[in-house]
């Protein structure tokens, strides 16, 4: 069917155009549907849709287990917090005489900043690791993870950055072309509201970052990520600079994590360490694995169905157990590790490659039927069949 | 043989704490030729390779190549020297096409980086598609088109050492480095491989070849050289070092007495 598609260029627009309404509908369907609350899920597997992507550079792409990822999250989203609210300049009387009203910076200066920001940190925690590999890789970077998360906790003396415990808050609400994001949008008439603002604009990003990893796979970096994570030492003979694509792969993987968690801090109003734990580093790498790792499509998938089916949980087994027994036996949050370990378990049982695996392997198949009806007396020898080819 | 030298080595040495794999070896490849290295197992073949190849670093001595140091601290810098090789077991990307082997075997001769790659640029697609060209061309030089779409992993295993082979000459080698290409074939799949190596040579690639296979290594390398402990005992045409004493000693071991 989807060779039909490739053929047919009508049908591929028709296609594109209802996927295009699916989505541009979609926030005021679920509203409709489901509650304005749903929205808010949904804007939030958008933000679990980009980071799922960047850590799928590090792990699925280049095969180097990050279990710290969050901490690239949590510097996007403190250092968004830092410059767009009055944090610093409470704090600090150099940054209270400059900015009296405290840091405002625009989304356009914000956005880039966060990730180039994350970016260096990716480069910074990546370099002590580029020796390490599998378990010990996992170990260290999960170790890096903690310690972001333990520096933001207490960097709140003897000079108050980043508040501690309490988090920062007052961030600025996003706003573009001074259209503010926390207040509805009216459109002729039709009121957008906030939430649906906030989904177009991660919704935006989100294309951008899939555009952005579908043409680094199919590129000459996203082949050397793939050929060291098949065979290190093979892809060092062939030329691979291992050292620098490894650093640009943490560091690509990092950017997404550093607007993914910048977004997260102008969505929210407020960050604090609790959002950075060690538990976030693993659902994100549950939704790469459980999509279906190295595969675009099956990650965006993983995360998905990882930041919504909890909710859906959430939201069912309440009222279930109100109904069935009157009262509440079973708390959502218990029952939500109980399923999501269940269905860990599950997929690495039956679908060991993901949800949905990269493609790969039915082209294979499709070939070796191909190459199988060939008998071999029909197979061309090979020196006669290579000439006219030269080196 | 007085024709340039392409690679020399000068009194290699290298030592796995107290054994000596590798000891004052020291020998001339001229360009074009097809040079082979024989010993018994463990006589430090492949470690010779891995020092030239850069995985290990030389206790002492030193290699020259295409007339100056190859002086590196890293195994790719060798590969951008203009040095390839293939493993003695078979090291291919395993969850790749064999298309995209070759493709990986073009990183080095090749520039586009993160920018040029997500913004599509002419530059970049225009290098894109060489690439894609080229590994074809490969793959047709060493009659694995029709497998170009199959994952290394599931090729036959002849066909995983010819992928190899084009996976390396992907780099533009001067000076190919094969390690037992014809470990665990045929007597047809060797004259295939044998042919594909004179062609290989024909076009102007001087090769380094490791093999067991006596009868192949006879009939193909013009010259010879012989390790046994770490040590080069003979070098020289393949009929005269089959003559040499110590060589016929080396394999078949010593007189009892």
């Amino acid at each position: 069917m989807l060779a039909a598609l490739k053929k047919n260029p009508a049908a591929k627009w028709l296609g594109l155009a209802l996927v295009v309404i699916a989505l541009a509908v979609l926030p005021f369907a679920v509203e409709a549907g489901a509650g304005r609350s749903w929205v808010r899920i949904i804007d939030f597997a958008l933000l679990y849709i980009m980071l799922a992507l960047g850590l799928n550079i590090v792990v699925g792409f280049a095969g180097l287990l990050d279990l710290g990822y969050i901490a690239f999250y949590a510097v996007g989203a403190y250092m968004w917090a830092l410059l767009a609210s009055p944090h610093l300049s409470a704090n600090f009387p150099a940054f209270a005489a400059m900015f009296p009203g405290g840091l405002h910076f625009p989304i356009w200066i914000l956005i880039p900043m966060g990730a180039l920001v994350a970016a260096i940190f990716g480069v910074l925690l990546g370099a002590p690791t580029l020796r390490l590999r599998g378990d010990y890789l996992a170990i260290v970077t999960l170790g890096f993870g903690e310690i972001i998360r333990i520096f933001l906790n207490n960097l709140n003396a003897p000079v108050n950055i980043t508040n501690g415990p309490q988090g920062i808050n007052k961030i600025d609400p996003f706003s573009i072309f001074g259209i503010p994001f926390n207040k509805p949008l009216s459109v002729f008439g039709f009121t957008v509201p906030s939430v649906a603002l906030y989904y177009y604009l991660f919704l935006a990003l989100t294309i951008v970052i899939i555009v952005i990893t579908l043409r680094l796979e199919d590129s000459r970096i996203g082949r050397a990520w793939v050929a060291i994570r098949e065979d290190e030492i093979a892809a060092k003979a062939m030329g691979i600079n291992t050292r620098n694509v490894k650093l640009l792969a943490f560091a690509m993987g990092a950017t997404f994590g550093g607007v993914a968690g910048g977004l997260f801090a102008g969505f929210q109003g407020f960050v604090s360490p609790e959002s950075f734990t060690l538990m976030e580093s693993i659902m994100v790498l549950a939704m790469v694995v459980l999509g279906g790792m190295g595969h675009i499509p099956g990650v965006v998938l993983g995360a998905v169905l990882l930041a919504t089916l909890p909710e859906a949980i959430r939201y069912t087994v309440v009222p279930a157990q109100k109904m069935l027994f009157d009262r509440q036996i079973v708390d959502p949050e218990s029952l939500r590790m109980l399923l999501f370990g269940l269905a860990l378990i599950l997929v690495m049982l039956y679908r060991p490659a993901g949800i949905w695996p990269s493609p790969v392997r039915k082209r294979e198949f499709a070939t070796a039927e191909k190459a199988g009806k060939l008998e071999p007396e029909q197979y061309p020898d090979r020196t006669e069949a290579s000439e006219g080819a030269r080196l | 043989m007085s024709r340039l030298a392409l690679l020399e080595a000068r009194d290699v040495a290298k030592r796995f704490g107290g054994l000596q794999a590798l000891a004052d070896i020291s020998l001339t490849i001229s360009h074009g030729e097809i040079y082979g290295l024989i010993g018994p197992n463990g006589a430090g073949k492949t470690t010779f390779f891995n020092c030239l190849t850069g995985l290990y670093q030389v206790d002492e001595g030193r290699f020259l190549f295409d007339g100056a140091p190859l002086n590196v601290k890293a195994p790719y810098e060798v590969a951008a020297r203009g040095i390839a090789r293939t493993f003695q077991n078979i090291r291919l990307f395993a969850n790749m096409t064999a298309l995209e082997n070759v493709m990986v075997g073009r990183h080095v001769r090749t520039r586009a980086g993160v920018f040029g790659a997500v913004l599509r640029t002419p530059g970049t697609l225009a290098e894109e598609r060489a690439i894609h060209d080229r590994a074809r061309e490969l793959l047709r030089y060493v009659g694995l088109e029709r497998r170009s779409d199959t994952l290394a992993r599931n090729l036959p295993y002849g066909d995983q050492r010819r992928l190899e082979i084009a996976r390396a000459l992907a780099t533009e080698p001067k000076l190919l480095a094969l390690d037992e290409p014809a470990a665990g074939m045929n007597a047809t799949e060797t004259a295939s491989l044998k042919a594909l190596m004179e062609r290989i040579r024909a076009d102007g690639v001087t090769i380094l070849l490791i093999e067991h296979d006596v009868k192949l290594v006879m009939n193909l390398c013009d010259r010879v050289a012989v390790l046994d402990y770490g040590r080069k005992i003979a070098e020289g045409p393949p009929a005269e070092v089959q003559k040499n004493a110590a060589v016929i000693e080396a394999y078949l071991g010593g007189s009892l007495a």
